[in-house]
């Protein structure tokens, strides 16, 4: 008998034929997770992972909710294959908990069918002997406060407690996107949700020098440490764009200066992308957030990108972007006052309705791939690990 | 990043430790390392190195040894006093006056007293940062049972009337006056008699002594009620285990400050004066926030057309370092409060750089920040300015 930690993922199960792979991905990502904690062995049986660990429950439950692809946890306590195991099994599951005073029923799934007991069998000779063995506990079939789970598989499993996981799919399973990172409150929230679909990510975070101060570069790398806590090192290209928001803010015309910004910034981490073999750009937009982000405004900023932008935001609201960040734990270092550039370079008016034609013409004053070979060559490259609170 | 050298000019915010205090510190830190409050010898060495520094630190002063209480720091000590007057002496009275330039940790006690009932007169000030003795006489009244008033201000060096407001406050018997001297002891002469002032505010790190350590001088007779309750330290008035390194480091400090107090007072004022002209002879549309004079050790000017946060990282980027209005303020939202009573426009404000100076500066780094600092500002004005 011993205590394991039993996993259920939801679709990757659905997989088909692909199932190996997300499932190989998935536990690379568990151990991964629990780096740092002794005697960490992880198996899989048919439609179940299987963690044993050693340490604190909070705390390896805190890291598992972290990893994409798992739906459930359960604290469980392993046994063999034998109805008088199984009992045992129960039994010390049940003290695992606080059960003085509640109501409980037993729920069997046998999927090892060479097992000669059927499920209601099981539950009612496991039920007989809790109820037996415990005080002050009783059966209610219909609403338990407590669901003793039995499960039959090459082992037996029971456990009392299930954790919601994060869902999704694992990190790892569907390529690899450049995340554009600001120190704001959208992009790290952006980043989340595109993690969570599977998709790597490596970020892209424009240090602008004396506009911004390194304590705004060092608020992004933050950010990353708490996103890598759901996909493992994140790698963070910080592009030197000073010389290039000098050029664009002395000669541009200012009203248009957030667009003609954006639109290299696209070309940037399109040019990074490209290099590291990312297939997708990922921002924080979100319809009419700001100037910068009306319809005309994102219209001009996509006629740039060939790759494909991710705006997993577009439809949300300013609170609902906050619940998600709180949520995740980005919130607060995202409120931290260090100004980005944005907010010291937005113009007084900026134009909320850019022309295409107008962006262009202002376009011309500059060298285009002058600006992207000055940008592309001071690119500063940080591993960021995560950083579990 | 290009860093050619390093010329720090944020000494009013903190200073760099002298040797002398580190010296005193190591002894205390290894040496000396007992409990003052242990009975046998290793608590007696620790208890003469507080002894020790206490004396040194009231003959500075020219006061008796006992009215000097350690602290952590100006921040607790303005506490202390503020609160533990007004807590002590509430029954004579609940009103209070202040200025509207001292530093938050006087500011936020006050507003707060204000929440638990009393009543606060905040002072006005002048353009150069300088209150109105007359307003303060309008202000007193028989309740007032505190005036509290920086020495010199930490944002634009103006050094208030203390001596005025002594004789001033001297005539109403029921009202104590605290001087919140952080950026005055050790840097300018104080007021050569203490009497008329009941408690003054000191710390360590403005002058060459370590973080984390501070005073507080009542002068005998004045009870104010400690925030600290334990095992009864400093007379009773700060419990907790004291500081016994900090306060070695802080004497040390002090004696070195003291020792070359007029010599260290007119390098500064050279340095500053330099730095000062050459500021608003050779870099157009730029105006001095603060006195002609004022304290030697700060300079607070207004490059307009500028962000001073970004004028800031772009001195950063050649070693130079400055502060925008003062260290504490720079990180809020908020314009700094001191210029805005200075009545200052939101364009000088945005654009306002304190430099703070020490002895240890060179007329060279003094050279090379006026021609960095030229450059950089034409540079920023060409696309901030619009």
């Amino acid at each position: 008998m011993e205590n394991i930690y039993l996993l259920s993922f939801g679709e990757i199960g659905l997989k088909g034929e692909n199932r190996p792979f997300f499932e190989r991905i998935l536990i690379k990502r568990i151990k991964q997770a629990l780096e740092g904690f002794e005697g960490v062995d992880v198996k899989k049986t048919h439609g179940r992972i299987y963690v044993k660990v050693v340490g604190p429950q909070d705390a390896v439950i805190e890291r598992l909710k972290k990893v994409f692809g798992i739906v459930a946890i359960s604290p469980a306590v392993s046994c063999d294959l034998d109805i008088d195991s199984i009992k045992n099994a129960a039994l010390s599951a049940m003290k695992e908990i606080d059960y003085k005073g509640k109501t409980f029923k037993v729920e069997s799934r046998r999927t090892n069918k060479s097992f000669p007991i059927k499920s209601p069998e099981i539950s009612r000779i496991v039920g007989a002997h809790i109820l037996k063995n415990l005080k002050g506990l009783s059966v209610d079939v219909h609403n338990p406060d407590i669901e003793v789970n039995v499960e039959v598989r090459e082992k037996g499993f029971v456990y009392c407690k299930r954790f919601p996981g994060p869902g999704g799919l694992p990190v790892g399973s569907n390529g690899k996107a450049v995340l554009l990172l600001s120190g704001g409150i959208d992009s790290p929230v952006a980043g989340y949700m595109v993690m969570k679909r599977g998709v790597e990510i490596e970020a892209v975070y424009f240090h602008s020098f004396p506009f911004t101060s390194d304590r705004a570069k060092e608020k992004v790398v933050e950010l990353c440490r708490v996103l890598a806590s759901y996909s493992g090192k994140i790698r963070l290209h910080v592009v030197n764009f000073t010389e290039v928001l000098k050029e664009l803010g002395e000669k541009g015309p200012n009203e248009l200066l957030t667009i003609l910004m954006r639109r290299m910034m696209v070309r940037i981490s399109q040019e990074i992308a490209t290099k590291i073999g990312a297939k997708a750009l990922i921002t924080g937009e979100s319809i009419g957030q700001v100037a910068s982000q009306t319809m005309e405004a994102l219209v001009a900023t996509n006629e740039v990108a060939r790759l494909p932008i991710f705006r997993p935001l577009i439809g949300f609201d300013k609170v609902e972007i906050i619940e998600l960040a709180k949520k995740i734990g980005t919130y607060e270092i995202s409120i931290e006052p260090y100004a980005d550039c944005c907010t010291i370079f937005v113009p007084e008016h900026p134009k909320t309705r850019p022309k295409l034609s107008d962006v262009h013409k202002a376009e011309e004053r500059f060298d285009i791939n002058e600006f992207l070979r000055m940008s592309l060559e001071d690119v500063e490259v940080i591993e960021v690990a995560p950083k579990f609170h | 990043m290009r860093e050619t050298k390093e010329v720090y000019l944020d000494n009013s915010a903190t200073t760099r430790i002298a040797k002398e205090a580190v010296d005193a510190m190591v002894h205390a830190m290894t040496v000396a390392f007992g409990n003052p409050s242990s009975l046998h010898r290793k608590g007696m060495e620790a208890e003469r190195i507080i002894n020790e520094g206490r004396e040194t630190l009231a003959s500075l002063l020219g006061v008796k040894a006992r009215e000097i209480y350690f602290t952590s720091g100006g921040t607790e000590s303005n506490n202390l006093a503020i609160k533990g007057v007004a807590y002590a002496r509430r029954r004579y009275g609940k009103h209070l006056i202040t200025t509207a330039i001292e530093h938050p940790s006087v500011l936020e006690v006050f507003r707060q007293l204000e929440e638990e009932g009393f009543s606060v007169t905040y002072l006005s000030v002048d353009k150069t940062g300088h209150i109105k003795l007359e307003e303060l006489e309008q202000a007193l009244k028989p309740e007032t049972i505190l005036v509290s008033i920086m020495y010199v201000n930490n944002e634009v060096g103006s050094i208030q009337p203390i001596e005025d407001a002594i004789n001033i406050i001297a005539k109403n018997k029921n009202t104590l006056f605290h001087v919140d001297a952080v950026q005055a002891f050790g840097k300018i002469s104080l007021v050569p008699n203490l009497r008329g002032i009941h408690l003054m505010s000191l710390s360590a790190h403005k002058i060459y002594g370590p973080k984390g350590v501070g005073a507080l001088y009542v002068r005998e007779g004045t009870r104010i009620m400690p925030l600290f309750n334990g095992g009864g330290q400093e007379s009773g008035l700060r419990s907790g285990t004291e500081n016994v390194p900090g306060i070695a480091g802080f004497a040390a400090a002090a004696e070195l400050v003291f020792k070359n107090l007029d010599s260290w007072q007119a390098k500064m004022r050279e340095l500053k004066e330099r730095l000062k002209t050459g500021i608003l002879s050779e870099i157009p549309d730029t105006v001095l926030n603060g006195p002609e004079n004022g304290a030697p050790h700060i300079l607070n000017v207004s490059f307009l057309g500028t962000k001073a946060e970004v004028l800031l990282h772009a001195l950063e980027s050649h070693g130079i370092y400055v502060s925008t209005g003062s260290a504490c303020s720079s990180n809020k939202k908020g314009k700094s409060h001191v210029l805005a009573a200075m009545g200052k426009t939101a364009e000088e404000i945005d654009g306002a750089i304190r430099f703070s100076f020490s002895p240890f500066l060179s007329v060279e780094d003094i050279d090379y920040t006026l021609e960095v600092l030229k450059k950089e500002v034409s540079v920023l004005r060409k696309f901030i300015r619009r």
